[in-house]
């Protein structure tokens, strides 16, 4: 019994580890070539678009853009293999050390926000589908449709035009007040989380005030999804012949919805929420951009305008990794929460 | 315990209007064993799952009378219907692949009654059910208890959902259906251990299904639906010897091994059948 379980698990980790190179690969492969098919000219990128013929083919040469293009890829994926993503034209840095400087935020940013959404979003639409018809459903319903159809820079906009500009309850864009600039030491480079570390309670209130607006934009967005999915799954849960039984049994409605009916619908939620997140880590790149936040998004956006591709493609190449490695890990999230396939 | 139903509507307000499904159904019973037989779409589920309101959510509800002994179901606030709903009744649905929950095992899902309804500490709760499971005479109960719904044959999920509507040692039982999705050797097993259960705990049983020899067997009444309501009321020894044509009908109908026939009968229904007596 154990043996066969233990053999069946190896399985599935062994199917899972091929289908993850697989996919690496090709995500590999697609970033390599649309960076050499960009009708963007790396050399001019660097040299200038007045450089002489001569200066050119040097540099050419130098970045190794006159070899074949299989050649190429093998150099890149050598260069992959050790971490080396290149050198960013702009930033004068190697794309993997200004990755670990702007990545940080975006998580910061991005985690924050789907906190928020689930806190939020489970609950309202574990009791709008308890109650399907009602004025809380109906509000909901609104709410989560007008959050997933108004573009996030119209509702960044708006947030910072009635919360900044005419309250004046929250700060503008940026990470942190102008006087506590450079004062947190970098840890996690997350600042809210570093301020905290370090003490510096100033700082550290200013950057929590701060990413109060980006959070709350990109949380409304996912929020919304999310409240949608969680009301469509324990609406279905709540017809089911099991939730029969548990009410013939005697068991409170409370407990109905939470242990019997949400018992079932959290699996699925769990790939939900993971999407949403990856979406959040990838897909902050306008909210970024509104509040001036300085994270991968606003890097990946100001790389793309400079035609910098070396680091367009390293960002890219990041949050691909985000993804797959979080699909992954709602996948074994199921395989914990679902007695049926594990 | 003493059920009392009388002039019973059920149901459902549609896009064509409403659209009634139990038109007028009374009886009373005590302790005793009653079957309701019918087609699909007689009404009697219906009319068994008012008893614990636990008719769908749009269904709507009149009765002169609906009382649970002293009981007033129709009324009743949550708190009262908790103290009915698996302590004082159970109810047992068809098909144990949907009516068992797929995400706890079969020994959490026996302990949440006793928990509720008698109040036993989880580590209790959990030894009381691993008991609980060996009453409905499964093998190994304490293994069975660590498995999930999806891990047992329709048979062994059919007696934990005994065992799960018998932990609050209820005084009726209302069985739905609850062996038709089941293999026929199968069947007779569960029926068996229903009866001798119930026979032994003095309890009262509603049998509904839509087999008439079985529930002539094993009952002591037969209210017989068509349509909504019920067309006649008979001690199941003369079940064979009821007057109203539909019964007659029913009775005819089921293919018979020792002499078969080349067509087999229909029922001639008639218009009156589903009209007020």
């Amino acid at each position: 019994m154990n043996g066969r379980r233990d053999a069946g698990r190896l399985r599935v980790l062994s199917t899972s580890a091929a289908s993850i190179s697989i996919t690496l690969f090709g995500l590999i492969l697609v970033t390599f070539l649309i960076g050499r098919v960009m009708p963007i000219d790396p050399v001019v990128a660097v040299a200038g678009d007045h450089a002489p013929p001569d200066v050119v083919a040097r540099i050419r040469s130098e970045l190794g853009l006159d070899r074949p293009l299989a050649v190429q890829f093998l150099i890149y994926l050598r260069h992959l293999a050790v971490g080396d993503l290149g050198r960013s034209v702009m930033t004068s840095h190697a794309v993997t050390a200004d990755i670990l400087q702007y990545f940080p935020p975006t998580f910061e940013l991005a985690t924050s926000a789907i906190i928020l959404a689930v806190l939020v979003g489970v609950p309202a639409g574990v009791l709008a589908a308890s109650r399907p018809g009602s004025r809380f459903d109906h509000l909901v319903r609104a709410v989560s449709l007008a959050g997933q159809s108004v573009p996030v820079f119209v509702l960044g906009l708006l947030f910072l035009l009635i919360l900044y500009v005419k309250l004046g309850w929250l700060p503008g864009s940026g990470q942190v007040g102008i006087t506590y600039e450079g004062v947190v030491p970098p840890i996690t480079r997350m600042l809210v989380v570093d301020a905290a570390l370090t003490g510096h309670w100033g700082a550290f209130w200013s950057a929590l005030s701060h990413l109060v607006q980006p959070a709350l934009v990109l949380a409304l967005f996912s929020l919304a999804y999310i409240t949608r999915m969680t009301r469509a799954f324990m609406f279905e849960a709540l017809g089911s012949e099991y939730v029969i039984t548990a009410r013939a049994k005697g068991v409170p409605e409370w407990l109905v919805l939470w242990r019997h009916a949400f018992g079932n619908v959290s699996v699925g939620l769990v790939t939900v929420i993971a999407l949403a997140y990856a979406s959040l880590l990838e897909g902050a790149v306008l909210t970024e951009t509104v509040f001036s936040w300085p994270g991968l998004g606003l890097y990946l956006t100001t790389s793309l305008l400079n035609a910098d591709m070396n680091a367009v493609l390293g960002a890219t190449m990041v949050i691909g990794c985000i993804y797959i490695g979080l699909n992954l890990l709602a996948d074994f999230a199921y395989r914990l929460l679902d007695p049926r396939v594990r | 315990m003493q059920l009392e139903i009388e002039d019973l509507h059920i149901g459902f307000p549609g896009p064509r209007g409403f659209a009634p499904a139990v038109r007028g159904v009374s009886f009373a019973m005590g302790a005793e064993k009653l079957g309701i037989v019918g087609e699909s779409g007689s009404g009697k589920s219906l009319t068994a799952r008012a008893i614990l309101r636990l008719t769908p959510p749009n269904a709507v509800l009149r009765a002169k009378r609906l009382r649970f002994d002293d009981i007033d179901v129709l009324s009743a606030s949550p708190r009262a219907l908790g103290a009915i709903r698996g302590r004082r009744a159970g109810l047992i649905l068809q098909d144990p692949k949907f009516a068992l929950n797929p995400v706890m095992t079969a020994g959490e899902q026996v302990a949440e009654p006793l928990r509720l309804h008698k109040g036993l500490s989880r580590r209790a709760a959990r030894a009381a059910a691993v008991e609980m499971l060996a009453q409905v005479r499964i093998n190994d109960p304490a293994a069975v208890a660590h498995r999930y719904p999806h891990e047992l044959s329709g048979g062994m999920g059919q007696r934990v959902m005994i065992a799960m509507m018998l932990a609050g040692d209820p005084e009726l039982l209302i069985a739905d259906e609850a062996t038709s999705a089941l293999d026929a050797t199968v069947q007779a097993e569960i029926l068996r251990l229903i009866e001798d259960l119930v026979s032994r705990r003095g309890m009262g049983l509603i049998l509904i299904s839509h087999d008439l020899p079985l529930v002539s067997h094993f009952c002591d009444r037969v209210l017989v639906m068509y349509a909504g309501r019920v067309v006649e009321a008979v001690p199941a020894a003369e079940l064979r010897k009821s007057r109203h044509p539909y019964t007659q009908g029913l009775l005819l109908c089921p293919p018979s091994l020792m002499r078969p026939r080349a067509r087999l009968p229909v029922l001639a229904r008639q218009p009156d059948w589903a009209e007020v007596a």
